[in-house]
């Protein structure tokens, strides 16, 4: 039975189970439902959850499990010498696609299942017959494949078959479970509630593990990258000049120090702006103007930084070049082309603007009205009262905001990718193009880099490099922001 | 001593500090103060009570011009602090608070150290030149305010870790500290235990001697307790204001008997 199907047996089969325990209790509680200890419903949602919970945990691990087993009971079929020859991996990818090939051509009536199982590679040309159904294969296909995919083709019908049985019984078998529970006294409400929890608790897991998972491929990868090449180098190195063909350097320093030179002009930018423009639309901006302009500013914050880039690439890098290159107004030939860090460090503090505002706007807002009033009843100025008062009040929050758009400047690739330009360079000049950490793990990884070299694999330094600082900016963020919250509670 | 208009009965009083007529108390549409007319006399502490809602707090903040702060209230009528109009356009709400100082509900300490929140208003007001002049009104305002034996070891701790009655006396120095000639408490004691309710009152009656003081309570008894003059305020009305002692004992209208005697609000 196709997947889809399966599942929609289930879910029937649930539906039926809502309606018989709900329908059971009503029964067993005489029709008064004071009597139940739960409202009808929970019965009829703890019978369908009997019937969903184990015939669907089953079906997940049994498609995780499946592939695993026939894999590895086909892959013993295949001999050593071919093994040696090519790889496992690739055989058993060859196998997959022959056996998906039959499947194909037998749906389309290209082939008899007869002739599918009879097949061997002397008797019949499989290549040209699943060219034929439309799928293509490499090279032709040797009896040794050929057997194998017959194989995994039996195995893997044995085995959808053993999962419906399975899972259809366990639906039933709770069905049956579920309803047969089913009396006035049972307490369905806390069932479904405990039911509920756990489901809470597996989505609350599902996030933590990938992040954990992520961190540790990182980690793995980022092991292989240094048994390749001296950790020494890449910390300290001063030049990064990747070349595929080996005895690249991959000196890290001057992309750490393009990204924090772009961030602080970034910074430079979105901080005081944004925080003035916090201060103003909290303190002084008549409700109409802040009904107005805060969403506009937060539409600013929804924009992909693609476009950022865009803009960077289109408008602000010629703009400063009209200025600061040779032929700029100014004549002062500091600039040779349109990327450079000025264009990209100007425009992510654009992005950065709405950042920094909202989340300052938010903080403003949460110092208490009492605070006003107490330093406005002393005979304090509105503007005394922003200044000496709430400033100060909100100054932890406020430089909790600011790491955080820091970690965000930090970690922001389009944006360079676009407007910083290309070349690794350690410069003082802002108006050179140089290229950032986040730009270079897009580029190391793009294209047809062999992915056990070091020139690839010098991304996952690169983006555990980041991953560290940003994870430490966010936790003294945060740290400060939370601290910051305690004193008003 | 002012003539008081009609329907207000008349009590010996020292002097008119603050004398408000006609005045009316507007939040959008909702009329919350209808024609107040009272007299508030100098160097005493005159007691506001009534039911809840009933529009105390909103005339206290009207003669501080706190309200300005509220963009939808709007007050009309004349209130004259030493004979001279407090919504004149030539007033300056800033300066007039500093004169007319408020005492909130809840303590309010800003977050800075004992220190730094007494001598925020000195400072804003430019009343000090010199470092040891500040620390001259820091400490005699914690002393007055019947602080500085508990504090004096810790002026650079910060204001928000005293206890509530602390705070409460904390924001009461801070108010003495700029030299106010009258200074308003909306329920000062309401966050405060019965011992440091009894602290702050104490003080109060101390600082009738040089300030004039206007109190929002709901308790009788403290309104008893400290105040020479009652005011009784009921729906935004004054209902009738007197000696406190007239109030408690004698009440002219039927509202004030009742209430005093808890029989409403
Ligand atoms: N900021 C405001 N906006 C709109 N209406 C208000 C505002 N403040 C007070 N009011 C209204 O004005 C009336 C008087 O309120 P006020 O706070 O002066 O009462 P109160 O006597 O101090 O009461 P309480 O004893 O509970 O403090 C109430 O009806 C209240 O709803
Ligand atoms: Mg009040």
């Amino acid at each position: 039975m196709p997947l889809s199907l399966l599942f929609a047996s289930c879910l029937l089969i649930a539906a039926l189970a809502f309606l018989m325990g709900r329908g059971k209790a009503f029964k067993s509680a005489g029709g008064d439902i004071r009597k139940l200890h739960s409202l009808p419903g929970y019965y009829g949602w703890n019978s369908a959850l009997m019937v969903l919970l184990p015939s669907m945990a089953a079906l997940v691990i049994w498609l995780a499990v499946q592939p695993l087993v026939i894999n590895s009971s086909v892959s013993q079929m295949i001999s050593t010498q071919s093994v040696e020859a090519s790889s496992l991996d690739l055989i058993m990818s060859d196998v997959r696609r022959v056996a998906e090939g039959l499947n194909k051509a037998v749906e389309a009536g290209a082939m008899t299942e007869a002739e599918v199982s009879g097949a061997t590679a002397e008797s019949m040309n499989v290549r040209e017959r699943l060219g034929a159904v439309g799928v293509a294969l490499g090279s032709d296909v040797s009896n040794e494949t050929l057997q194998a995919a017959q194989s995994y083709r039996d195995l893997s019908a044995t085995s959808g078959l053993l999962r419906t049985i399975a899972v259809l019984a366990l639906a039933l078998g709770g069905l049956v479970f579920g309803v047969v529970r089913t009396n006035k006294d049972f307490r369905a409400r806390n069932t479904v509630e405990r039911v509920i929890l756990g489901l809470l608790i597996a989505a609350a897991s599902i996030a933590i593990l990938t992040t954990v998972g992520i961190v540790f491929s990182l980690i793995f990868n980022t092991v292989e990258f240094f048994k390749l090449y001296p950790a020494a180098d890449f910390f300290f190195g001063l030049t990064w000049s990747p070349s595929f063909g080996g005895g690249s350097d991959l000196g890290i320093l001057p992309l750490i120090w393009a990204t924090l030179y772009i961030s602080l002009i970034a910074l430079a930018v979105s901080v005081p702006v944004g925080l003035f423009a916090a201060i103003y639309l909290s303190e002084y901006a008549a409700p109409l103007v802040r009904s107005v302009a805060k969403p506009l500013l937060e539409v600013l914050a929804g924009i992909p930084t693609i476009v950022y880039g865009l803009f960077a690439l289109l408008t602000v890098g010629p703009l400063l070049v009209d200025i600061f290159g040779s032929n700029g107004v100014l004549h002062l030939g500091w600039m040779q082309g349109g990327t450079a860090v000025m264009t990209a460090g100007l425009v992510m503090g654009i992005m950065l603007i709405p950042f920094v505002s909202s989340l300052s706007d938010d903080i403003i807002n949460a110092v208490p009205q009492a605070m006003r009033d107490g330093s406005l009843g002393l005979g304090a100025t509105h503007s005394e009262t922003v200044k000496q008062v709430i400033l100060p009040a909100a100054l932890p929050g406020i430089v909790g905001a600011i790491l955080l758009a820091a970690s965000r400047a930090i970690g922001e690739t389009m944006i360079v990718v676009l407007g910083a330009g290309a070349a690794a360079r350690l410069s003082m000049n802002p108006f050179d193009a140089m290229t950032t950490v986040t730009a270079k793990i897009v580029s190391q990884l793009t294209g047809d880099a062999d992915f056990a070299s070091p020139e690839a694999l010098v991304a996952f330094a690169l983006g555990m490099t980041l991953f560290v600082m940003t994870l430490g900016l966010n936790v003294i963020a945060l740290y400060i922001v939370r601290k910051y919250r305690e004193q008003y509670e | 001593m002012t003539q008081m208009p009609g329907t207000i009965k008349a009590a010996k009083m020292t002097d008119t500090k603050i004398s408000a007529r006609n005045v009316q108390v507007y939040y959008g549409d909702t009329h919350a103060i209808k024609d107040v007319n009272i007299e508030i006399g100098s160097r005493a502490v005159t007691a506001f009570i009534g039911p809840s809602g009933c529009g105390k707090s909103t005339f206290l903040r009207c003669l501080n011009r706190m309200n300005d702060t509220i963009d939808i209230c709007r007050v009309e009528g004349n209130i004259d602090l030493d004979g001279e109009d407090i919504y004149d356009s030539r007033v300056d709400p800033v300066q007039l608070r500093a004169k007319v100082g408020m005492v909130f509900q809840k303590p309010n300490p800003f977050p800075k150290s004992i220190y730094d929140n007494i001598a925020y208003g000195p400072r804003i007001h430019g009343l000090v030149r010199k470092k040891a002049e500040l620390d001259e009104i820091v400490a005699s305002s914690l002393q007055k305010a019947g602080l500085w034996n508990e504090v004096k070891d810790r002026l650079d701790g910060p204001g928000t870790g005293l206890s509530g009655g602390q705070q409460q006396r904390l924001c009461i120095a801070r108010a003495i500290a700029v030299s106010p000639e009258v200074i308003l408490m909306d329920e000062p004691c309401s966050a405060l235990d019965p011992i440091a309710t009894a602290k702050v009152e104490e003080l109060i009656d101390e600082l009738r001697e040089n300030f004039t003081i206007v109190i929002v309570t709901h308790s009788m008894q403290q309104a008893a307790r400290v105040s020479q003059r009652t005011a009784f305020f009921h729906m935004g009305n004054l209902v009738e204001i007197g000696d406190t002692q007239d109030i408690f004992t004698n009440p002219v209208d039927k509202r004030t008997q009742d209430y005093i005697t808890g029989r409403f609000g």
